[in-house]
């Protein structure tokens, strides 16, 4: 408990992209054969640094098997709310799943140097007193930490549907379940809301069979994986309205809402459209009647190849789609980028008016087709992928592994973690930085990145902008 | 014959303890910025305000109505008042132990603000710091009056809490009020970090005193 509120804590969006810049980046190191212990990299963010861009700490765990993918913070910016009476909270905890094994990690990193592992929670508790498994995105908010899970129970995770459960943010027990009423939810991947407006928006990937095996074309073809987002009253736990982007939206991945809790609208990625594969972005509002609606306001087209340049998922199709797998807002909400894992690129589109983006940068690097190398001239294994922009806007960071399985059958041929960052032009445009380029040690890969007193996807703000 | 200081002392400290509330951003006041923000308009700040106020008098009054009535057992002041003492006493040291947060009022809706500043005062005891004080005005009305009949010494004691309420809960008003409107209008969002303390401990302490002063006053009496 500190005796002031913890100074990473800001107000409004405005406020914390005033604030000093990352001087570190907390970034997933990931064994996908499960050889070796998954892993925390801490990376030198402070240009002024003699070890600027270098892994300076590794936080690994003991068990094996975990697969760590998305993490976040015990506590943001979302404390400095009255009604949650969590204001002298410290910003210190990285909460980190892993969603094979289902067990989570709390890791200490209120010396980044020094980071270390402060409290496992095995699985058999989340199993228990959730009845989930599988816990992925992690958000601290009024009741606590709320974490969303992809599995239900039993052994594949499709025993009952998957949803989101509460822990206490202060001991990091497993409070229990956070849904009362989840209407017609029955797959679960991201969430993010509105604290002063009191909704969230939740999101759908797959059922673990669907997805840790590797990618099942069959249900691909058929429109199985999840093509809905739900608009829950978030206090009240209950889904008020489902919108069907349309079954062949295959997978409604990330969830991006507006940061200034004035706007009622926001993001939501969808990897890829099965009539045309091509990538798409939907923008979410809610109308002059409260009711809440979506449109298709990006496409991004698939690009033809050779099917001999082509791995076997994909060989049928001549072509290589974009594969939407990440999108990001920055915190002025001026700039969502996308990324296209599929094709290499990273795109960066004007969203000032949400309704009709303007692609404003785009770079390439890696690809499955392409395969473009970085400005340094190394290799960029697999896609960009979880993409994360600093506080004030101007330096977009990324990594480029999207799942072990997934991986191998899309980049049969790939193998390597990398992470790179790329710098935002005054008005927008995107330009690699030719030297930062993290190369992680062999056999990890890495996945999504976490900044240091926060970033553009973990921190909710309580007041709007000014 | 009452002593026309231990009056005015008595009623500094009901409006002394509404500021301390006031002040204190965990009672609301940020709320009410926060408020006046999301509409656009300046009127969102008062009437936010108003109602934590409201919120905030009911539990007041939630607290003092029940005391007041057991004054009717006007032969065992002194006993109510040690007990007084004791239960705030309780409390705080509860306070002390006990520093997790209610969990409860994290799912009040952001708008119902009166609900939400009466909960919020209630759990944190707020009512509790205000019944020595005002035991003690009562104590000290009674025997300016003398042994009138028990139905005006009731009237008189409904009358007191009306006023001991109202008056700490319009002190708290003006002070959250005054930095709500310094900050909106002049400070900046920026400040709300500032001038925030974490004073659980200050405020679990302030309970043990107010309820040990309470005791002890209660011993002085006849």
């Amino acid at each position: 408990m500190n005796i002031r509120p913890d100074p990473t804590f800001h107000a409004t969006a405005q406020l914390a992209m005033q604030a000093p810049i990352e001087n570190f980046g907390f970034t997933i190191m990931l064994s996908p054969d499960g050889s070796q212990p998954d892993g925390i990299a801490v990376v030198d963010l402070n240009q002024e640094s003699k070890t600027y861009g270098q892994i300076v700490h590794q936080v690994i765990v003991e068990n094996l098997g975990d697969e760590f993918h998305h993490f976040g913070w015990n506590a943001c910016s979302s404390s400095l709310s009255p009604l949650s009476g969590h204001a002298f909270l410290e910003r210190r905890y990285l909460i980190v799943p892993g969603i094979r094994s289902s067990r989570i990690y709390v890791i200490d990193v209120q010396d980044p140097l020094k980071a270390k592992v402060h409290k496992t929670i095995e699985p058999e508790e989340v199993f228990t007193k959730t009845g989930y498994s599988r816990p992925h995105t992690i958000h601290c908010g009024p009741e606590g930490i709320y974490v969303s899970t992809l599995g239900g129970g039993g052994e594949d995770g499709t025993d009952g549907p998957p949803g989101i459960f509460i822990m206490d943010c202060e001991s990091f027990e497993i409070i229990g379940r956070y849904e009362m009423d989840r209407g017609s939810q029955d797959k679960h991947y991201d969430f993010w809301w509105n604290l002063p407006q009191d909704y969230m928006v939740s999101s759908e990937w797959g059922l673990p069979p669907q997805y840790e095996g590797g990618i099942v074309a069959e249900d691909l073809l058929s429109n199985k994986y999840g093509h809905s987002i739900h608009f829950w009253d978030l206090r009240k736990r209950k889904n008020i309205q489902t919108i069907d982007l349309g079954e062949n939206h295959q997978m409604a991945l990330e969830i991006r809402p507006a940061h200034d809790p004035k706007k009622s609208y926001g993001f939501c990625g969808v990897v890829v459209d099965t009539t045309n594969l091509q990538g798409a972005i939907f923008t979410w509002w809610r109308d002059d009647d409260g009711v809440w609606q979506a449109k298709k306001t990006i496409t991004i087209d698939p690009q033809p190849a050779d099917p001999d340049d082509l791995p076997e998922l994909l060989k049928g199709f001549s072509a290589v789609p974009p594969l939407v797998t990440d999108i990001d807002l920055s915190l002025d909400d001026r700039f969502l980028y996308v990324a296209c894992w599929g094709t290499g690129e990273m795109h960066q589109y004007d969203v000032t008016d949400p309704m009709n983006p303007v692609l404003s940068g785009k770079v390439e690097l890696g690809g499955i087709v392409k395969d473009t190398k970085h400005p340094n001239g190394k290799d960029f294994a697999y896609g960009p992928q979880m993409l994360e922009i600093s506080r004030d806007a101007k330096r977009v960071y990324w990594t480029n592994s999207l799942y072990s399985t997934w991986d191998d059958q899309f980049y049969p041929n790939d193998e390597g973690g990398q992470m790179v960052m790329a710098r935002v032009g005054e008005n927008g445009g995107l330009e690699i930085d030719k030297d930062f380029y993290v190369d992680f040690p062999k056999g990890y890969r890495s996945h999504q990145i976490r900044l240091e007193g926060g970033d553009c996807s973990t921190d909710s703000f309580c007041y709007p902008n000014v | 014959m009452s002593d026309p200081m231990s009056v005015t002392v008595l009623w500094w400290a009901v409006i002394v303890s509404g500021i301390y509330h006031g002040i204190n951003p965990g009672m609301g006041w940020p709320l009410a910025v926060s408020a006046a923000l999301m509409q656009d308009r300046r009127r969102g700040l008062i009437e936010a305000l108003g109602m934590l106020g409201l919120g905030h008098l009911l539990a007041m009054l939630a607290i003092l109505l029940p005391f007041s009535l057991m004054r009717i057992l006007f032969l065992w002041e002194k006993e109510i008042r040690i007990g007084a003492g004791c239960l705030v006493i309780l409390v705080g040291v509860y306070l002390l132990i006990n520093r997790k947060h209610p969990k409860f009022l994290a799912r009040v809706h952001p708008a119902k603000l009166t609900l939400w500043s009466f909960l919020a005062a209630m759990a944190h005891g707020a009512g509790l710091m205000l019944v020595p004080i005002y035991l003690g005005i009562c104590s000290i009305d009674a025997n300016d009056t003398g042994h009138l009949a028990a139905q005006s010494l009731m009237r008189g004691n409904i009358v007191n809490a009306l006023k001991v309420a109202m008056v700490h809960t319009l002190a708290m008003t003006v002070a959250g009020g005054i930095i709500a409107t310094v900050i909106y209008f002049w400070l900046g969002l920026k400040f709300i970090g500032k001038t925030w303390f974490n004073l659980d401990i200050v405020w679990a302490l302030s309970l043990v005193i107010v309820g040990v002063v309470g005791i002890q006053t209660a011993g002085m009496t006849h």
